[in-house]
């Protein structure tokens, strides 16, 4: 399965990247080379076996519905770098 | 050419936990913007969910009422796409293996609509959109990370009737199950519709349409009709209908495209490596239906059944699980259904209307309402009087004993001394009593009033009628 | 001998007879940094004041005889990828420069409650993502026995601290060998445990499924000492396990005769360097004198586990990279008008060449069209290396293998070629996949390089792997080369 240059940007716009013309060109190589040696996964059969949920075998784990103090809104924005009347600054949204 | 519309619903609605589904951050409504996060919902790097168990139980809860399958094992699933309210870039929810699927609920015509899935999320903060001309959104995480159960229907529905009687069923049926407070306002309930036409009897579906931004269930049936009139308009004229997602605009009461399907992400669902699989022993889901409420439908039959109750008081008495206990907590005291649900229909509907009260915070204690109706009933309270005392004790919880004892409130019944002031009344009235000799008997209401004054409004108005009639029957020439 | 060289164990001990306090071993933490740190930019950021502060205090707990732990008044080094609140926390990325998290990661917090002293961040692969820290976004670390050679990665900055003796031992992040391979290649040693053992809360994650603290020490019993402090349940984190407590220290001073352990002829075929096969195979020829019984196996799924980490890897960090857009922290770029744009050229620039590449191969493996053929399989694949290793260790109580199949390669030797990159982790990959537990322990040198042995246990039996390490430790002497400050009367057996 060849992975084309079109292919690549594709996946760089749901990634929310960005990459020049010879960027692209470059990664669709490389793309394909990883994805040629990965090919070699097609020879194990698996036929009926499960993907791995996680591989413990652990379930079931809950927090109790309990309350605990928030951060305080100072610190929860502390990080961010555009703040306005207590809310983060997000780019413009139209709709 | 003639339609049928087919229509299936993406219900979603907050669950009213204390906490949020994978942290412990509150998740009251309104409180100040970004002061009920904290690292795990803002999604700051490192930090993990862990799933609150109260959200598993109320979907379960959802599940049960709706006939659902409950699953065996369930897990939870990384939905991805880019958005300023989404903190992680991920939303948590559930993509092939829901908690609950094939269920349905019953419309009033005996009609089965299907329930194909619920599944437990979290929801997105809020954006606000930029003030005028700044270039920029604010943006608030408090919703960010409060469980929603996501309801999704089968395309069962045919008509925008049908539709909003669903929605308003499955609105009852959450608030029995004390599960989510559905407040379409609050954003709390939120409903999103598909629609498509099809050529009436065809079996072949048309292409749909999805409506988003219906905000009340007047908007729901609003948006469908239109929406319905839209397609069939194009499909008449040969056109066809665009599969994208519309927006219903309130203001102008029509729906308005938003995005094509080729505009349509690619979530890349996969498992959350974060969260560990959900898998539920039947022993657990026995539990929880053993500790199902009784529902609005079973409600209103065993109201009608048990109390002889018409239809629509029954259907009015259950729209609220509150209203319908507080309905049967006053029959424990007192004997006349049909009473009880007249003077709560007619006079606690009008208090609550005027105080703007949600059944669920009614706060009056049923017994007082039970005396009142014994005290009406026997005489002791004229209907005015016993109107009088309940709105006083629905104001203050004062009991109506308290409230008699203190505004003086009794009816006169003694026969002896109405009669003196009857007597008194038509000795002081001469030319009323002519004009109610010679024919003109409508004065009755006139010296009735009088009576009345001069026992301050406590005189058994029956009593007057009948002496007032005794007494002039007497001066008849 | 310098203070700084010693081993944590060895410095406890000292404290424990009040022949030495924190602040003198501080001391000569700094005094040590101050003479190499800039050769082998290890450190991201230093934080000595406060280490210095917090020694003093712990030096009047120590003369008073009232001591928190083994690790009270230990310099601990912190990978940068571990929250630590009030420090800015990078993961040697520029997006998240910057960053001062209001919390701190729970493995850390317990390091601190139990006194340790944190002289600072060290160096890393951007996000964990590479083997030689040569993907670091502010400078490459270097390996202390020889600074034209990378000293591994992702946990490069970590190793090379402990080497060095800038740091007494240090916690870092494995997901596809980041603790052992670079353990291996600066000669320390460095224990990845179960998957779980250890709480990731405060773990900036790269590969969730995979991703696993621990640490990386002087030797198996100072690995032992740092991981009774740090393992154990934590409600924060889902994935954590709860396990009876278990004595590591204690556990080391089990015989092992009779232990039997499995060489799979996999790990040593084709690409594996004759020089570390032959330090290899002198160590395994040591654990048959303690009594240990060796047997070859075979892993036939090996070939696979490479494709299977890399995709599932990718994946994951393709979802737990997405939520970097400098909205809530980090560096976001400027202008706000178009919010695809936004996104786009945040992340562009915030993001290095190798970060970008695993964040496009995980998306693609998980777009529509491709899951099932990549993400899907790669899950099946994996279940069934997973099945593998159960099988193997019906038999076995360890398996034993190099770390690396090479010796440290040169700076800049593999960054043209990721396939070639991704090559070192061929040994490691296999026990993430399956969440085992493995240490990675000096079994010589060659060229002048040390060489690493890994020994992978079952799940949970980290007391196993570590009690082999130990004894094999005792009997031997390459865990006690240190590329400075040697020890009086002590060579390095290069």
């Amino acid at each position: 399965m060849r992975v084309s240059e079109e292919e690549v940007r594709r996946v760089a716009e749901l990634a929310r990247l960005a990459f020049s013309e010879a960027e692209l060109r470059q990664l669709a190589g490389e793309f394909n080379r990883i994805l040629e040696a990965f090919a070699k996964l097609n020879e194990v059969d698996t036929t009926g076996v499960p993907p791995t949920a996680h591989v413990l075998k652990v379930k079931n784990r809950f927090r109790a519905d309990q309350v605990r103090p928030s951060l305080p809104r100072a610190e929860a924005l502390g990080n961010a770098n555009a703040v306005k009347d207590g809310s983060f600054v997000a780019p413009l949204i139209m709709e | 050419m003639k339609f049928e519309a087919v229509i299936g619903l993406e219900v979603h609605a907050e669950l009213s936990t204390a906490s949020k589904i994978f942290c412990a951050c509150a998740t009251k409504y309104g409180a100040e913007a970004n002061t009920q996060t904290c690292p795990v919902c803002l999604g700051l790097p490192g930090t993990l969910p862990v799933l609150n168990e109260k959200a598993v139980e109320y979907c379960i809860r959802a599940g049960l009422a709706l006939n659902c399958r409950i699953a065996d094992f369930s897990k939870l699933d990384r939905k991805n796409y880019f958005y300023p309210d989404l903190p992680k870039a991920y939303q948590i929810s559930q993509y092939d293996l829901p908690l609950c699927r094939d269920g349905f609920l019953t419309l009033a015509s005996g009609k089965r609509i299907g329930i194909t899935r619920i599944h437990i999320e979290e929801d997105a903060g809020k954006l606000m959109h930029s003030p005028e001309g700044e270039g920029f959104s604010l943006v608030d995480y408090n919703r960010a990370g409060v469980p929603l159960i996501e309801i999704v229907t089968a395309p069962d529905l045919a008509t925008p009737e049908e539709a909003v009687e669903f929605l308003e069923k499955l609105r009852r049926i959450l608030i029995y199950l004390g599960i989510s407070d559905c407040k379409m306002e609050e954003g709390s309930l939120r409903c999103d519709a598909n629609i498509s036409l099809k050529p009436a009897g065809a079996e072949t579906l048309g292409t749909k349409t999805e409506l988003k931004n219906i905000n009340s269930f007047k908007a729901l049936g609003r948006a469908l009709a239109y929406e319905i009139e839209r397609q069939a308009e194009l499909l008449a004229e040969g056109k066809t209908v665009k599969q994208e997602t519309r927006k219903w605009e309130e203001a102008k009461q029509r729906t308005l495209s938003l995005r094509s399907k080729e505009d349509t992400q690619d979530y890349r669902y996969f498992p959350d490596p974060d969260l560990v699989p959900v898998e539920l022993d039947q022993a657990y889901v026995a539990a929880i239906a053993a500790s199902l409420p009784e529902l609005p439908e079973a409600k209103k039959r065993r109201l009608i059944e048990e109390y002889k109750l018409p239809e629509y008081d029954a259907d009015l008495l259950t729209g609220s699980r509150h209203l319908a206990d507080f309905f049967e907590a006053v029959l424990k005291d007192y004997c006349n259904p049909k009473a009880a649900s007249n003077f709560i229909m007619g006079e606690l509907f009008r208090l609550m209307g005027e105080e703007g009260l949600a059944p669920e915070a009614l706060a009056l204690n049923p017994a007082h309402l039970a005396d009142i109706l014994r005290r009406i009933d026997q005489g002791e309270l004229s209907v005015s009087q016993g109107k009088k005392v309940f709105e006083k004790a629905f104001r203050t919880g004062a009991s109506p004993a308290e409230i008699i004892a203190a505004e003086g409130l009794r009816q006169i019944s003694d026969e002896a001394s109405l009669r003196t002031v009857v007597t008194q009344v038509l000795a002081a009235h001469p030319q009323s009593v002519n004009d109610y000799l010679n024919g003109k008997t409508k004065v009755a209401q006139f010296l009735t009033g009088q009576v009345m004054r001069e026992t301050k409004g406590q005189a058994n108005p029956q009593l007057i009628k009948e002496l007032l009639e005794e007494e002039l029957a007497k001066l008849r020439p | 001998m310098e203070l700084c060289d010693l081993t944590l164990h060895e410095i406890k001990d000292l404290f424990a007879q009040k022949e030495v306090l924190p602040s003198l071993v501080m001391a000569s933490v700094v005094k040590r940094i101050e003479e190499v740190e800039e050769k082998l930019g290890a450190y991201l950021a230093l934080d000595l004041e406060a280490a210095m502060a917090a020694a003093r205090a712990a030096d009047e707990r120590i003369k008073a005889g009232r001591a928190l732990g083994p690790l009270d008044g230990i310099p601990v080094a912190i990978k940068d990828n571990l929250c630590q609140a009030g420090r800015e926390s990078t993961c040697a990325s520029r997006i998240l420069q910057g960053f001062v998290p209001p919390y701190t990661a729970t493995a850390v917090q317990k390091l601190l409650e139990q006194g340790a002293l944190v002289p600072g961040r060290t160096n890393m692969d951007e996000f964990a993502m590479g083997s030689s820290t040569e993907n670091s976004a502010f400078k490459p670390a270097k390996n202390p026995w020889d600074p034209e050679r990378v000293p591994g990665g992702s946990s490069g900055g970590s190793a090379a601290a402990v080497a060095a003796g800038e740091a007494i031992a240090a916690l870092g992040s494995d997901t596809g060998g980041s603790i052992r391979q670079p353990a291996a290649f600066c000669g320390v040693t460095g224990l990845k445990p179960t998957y779980g053992l250890v709480s990731r809360y405060g773990l900036v994650a790269f590969a969730s499924s995979f991703d696993q603290i621990g640490p990386l020490a002087k030797d198996a019993e100072d690995c032992a000492l740092m991981l009774a402090a740090i393992a154990g349940y934590d409600p924060l984190d889902s994935t954590s396990v709860r396990n009876g407590q278990v004595d590591y220290p204690k556990e080391l001073e089990r015989e092992v005769a009779g232990r039997t352990i499995g060489l799979p002829r996999e790990y040593f075929g084709e690409g594996l360097d004759p020089e570390v096969r032959r330090l290899i195979m002198a160590a395994v020829a040591h654990l048959e004198e303690l009594g240990v019984r060796v047997v070859e196996l075979s892993l036939k799924l090996t070939e696979y586990a490479l494709p299977v980490y890399y995709l599932i890897s990718s994946a994951e960090a393709s979802s737990n990279l997405a939520r970097y857009d400098g909205i809530r922290y980090g560096r976001a770029a400027a202008g706000r008008e178009d919010l695809a744009a936004y996104y786009t050229r945040t992340r562009a620039e915030g993001f290095g060449p190798e970060v970008k590449r695993r964040i496009m191969l995980g998306t693609y493996a998980l777009s529509a069209g491709y899951y099932e053929a990549y993400y899907q399989k790669a899950q099946q694949v994996r279940t069934l290396i997973c099945r593998e290793f159960e099988e193997a260790f019906r038999v076995v109580d360890a398996i034993v293998t190099p770390t690396s199949p090479t010796l440290p390669f040169r700076l800049g030797e593999r960054l043209a070629d990721p396939l070639a990159m991704y090559l070192s982790d061929v040994c490691t990959v296999p026990v993430n996949i399956a969440g085992l537990p493995a240490v990675s322990v000096p079994c010589g040198f060659a060229q002048g390089l040390p060489v690493g042995m890994q020994i992978i246990g079952r799940p949970f039996a980290e007391a196993t792997i570590l009690n082999l390490a130990h004894q094999y430790q005792k009997v031997t002497v390459h865990h006690r080369a240190r590329p400075y400050g040697r020890r009086r009367g002590e060579q390095n057996e290069v």
